[in-house]
């Protein structure tokens, strides 16, 4: 792979997915075979935002590779607190760290900080734009349970301000992929995405009601719609309430449906789905850990 | 000095005339090429004259400067019909449409509250011209309507 930093998913080719999921398939099924494979490797993370999950997920996978984190640690105690830009933070830690890890509030801090350091720098999630890693894992998620082509994939919830869902969608185009966006009116893909969509030739079809395609998916997508969202909470339970799935919901679905969601959930799947064959959210969680692992191989330059 | 154009903007000697400028956007023109006549240089601004083919047209010349293409096509994105005539010894020695370019930077400010480049960073903002607006390389957002309404103000 020809990238010095991980930024979005945007920049990732179908060769360059498939190399990140081919090795991270390889790693999963012989996880000893890479144990040594990056030892005295150091990995900074700059966590502007709590994200524990995420953070935990990029430890594992160093540390799993036989290297080791320097960590940032929370905002409150850092530089950051005392107003110092984080391009002064990333130019100063990347003399620490032999490849950066960053999530900040901002979008296009991720670009921007890429441009001030020489290490690879892996976007762990910038504001309400691009979380690459986690596109990864779903493809791969994907990969493992329908295939990337020929697949039909519904995706719904918070299609708005989502962006694992707007990462996935972008990089779902390298594939032969119909694309069904099911979600309220007023959380429907942004122009900017949908653009960017065409402009790649997706075949996507918006929907509000997810009856209108649910036993033709191969793949059902589900992210949370968030209460913050509306502007008042009779309205909020009203929409949301629409856009949950129980095992009666996938009673029209097909057999082999796999059901992800990028986690935590609240209300969205209910617990009932958990034991069916259907639910594939928690090897999707658990799919982050070689998929990170590949990542930084091949960032890290594993072909040497 | 009968001509009734002349009379509104005399001739320059040594300069630049931005001509063909849609009506109403003179000032955002001087503003996006960063010219507030601080630097003492005479700048003469005609708006809102007929103009057969823009309804009405704006003309700005900048005396003692030549403007460079690089300087003024950015000027695409609020004045696409614009001409650029450089002036020396009262003779017009270039002329030339402003074209579109493949990005601008600087320019423009993101409407996006929360992108990197509107908060205290070391980095200019940079937006990709697309065929109907203009795209936040950083954050992606679209400008497509009143981009002078986003001019950063300098
Ligand atoms: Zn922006």
């Amino acid at each position: 792979m020809r990238h010095d930093h991980i930024i979005s998913a945007k920049q990732l080719s179908r060769a360059d997915i498939e190399e990140v999921l081919d090795r991270a398939a390889d790693i999963a099924a012989d996880p000893s075979a890479y144990a040594d494979r990056h030892a005295e490797t150091l990995l900074g993370l700059l966590f502007f935002e709590p994200s524990t999950r995420t953070k935990m997920s990029f430890t594992a996978a160093i540390k799993r590779l036989g290297g080791d984190v320097v960590d940032m640690g929370p905002v409150e105690y850092s530089s950051v607190k005392k107003g110092e830009s984080l391009a002064d933070t990333a130019r100063v830690v990347e003399g620490y760290a032999d490849a950066l890890v960053l999530r900040h509030p901002s979008e296009g801090s991720a670009k921007m900080a890429s441009e001030f350091v020489d290490v690879p720098l892996l976007n762990a999630g910038d504001g309400a734009g691009q979380h690459p890693t986690q596109t990864l894992l779903d493809l791969y998620t994907i990969r493992e349970n329908a295939g990337l082509d020929d697949l039909n994939i519904g995706i719904m919830g918070d299609l708005k301000y989502g962006r694992t869902v707007h990462s996935l969608a972008h990089a779902l185009t390298n594939f032969d992929a119909h694309q069904h966006f099911i979600s309220p009116e007023s959380l429907r893909l942004p122009r900017s995405v949908r653009y960017d969509l065409h402009e790649e030739g997706a075949t996507i079809r918006e929907h509000t009601d997810l009856d209108d395609v649910l036993d033709s998916l191969d793949v059902l997508y589900v992210t949370r719609i968030q209460e913050e969202r509306f502007a008042d909470q009779s309205e909020y339970r009203k929409v949301a309430g629409e856009y949950q799935i129980d095992a009666e919901t996938l009673e029209s679905a097909r057999e082999d449906l796999t059901v992800m969601h990028p986690l935590p959930r609240v209300d969205e799947i209910d617990h009932d789905i958990d034991d069916t064959d259907h639910a594939k959210y928690f090897d999707q969680a658990h799919n982050g850990v070689p998929v990170r692992m590949a990542l930084l191989d091949l960032v890290l330059g594993g072909d040497q | 000095m009968t001509d009734d154009q002349s009379l509104r903007v005399s001739k320059i000697e040594n300069g630049t005339v931005i001509d063909h400028i849609t009506g109403g956007q003179a000032l955002n023109v001087l503003a996006i090429l960063g010219i507030d006549g601080t630097d003492g240089e005479p700048i003469s601004i005609v708006m809102n004259i007929p103009s057969d083919r823009l309804g009405r047209k704006d003309i700005v010349k900048v005396e003692g400067r030549e403007l460079s293409e690089e300087e003024v096509d950015v000027l695409s994105l609020i004045a696409p019909a614009a001409t650029i005539n450089i002036i020396r010894a009262y003779d017009v020695v270039e002329k030339h449409r402003v074209t579109s370019p493949d990005a601008v930077s600087g320019v423009l400010e993101c409407p996006n509250h929360n992108c990197i480049t509107t908060e205290n960073e070391p980095v200019e903002s940079h937006f990709e011209v697309l065929e109907d607006g203009v795209r936040c390389t950083y954050c992606d957002t679209i400008i497509r309507e009143d981009l002078a309404a986003h001019i950063l103000a300098t």
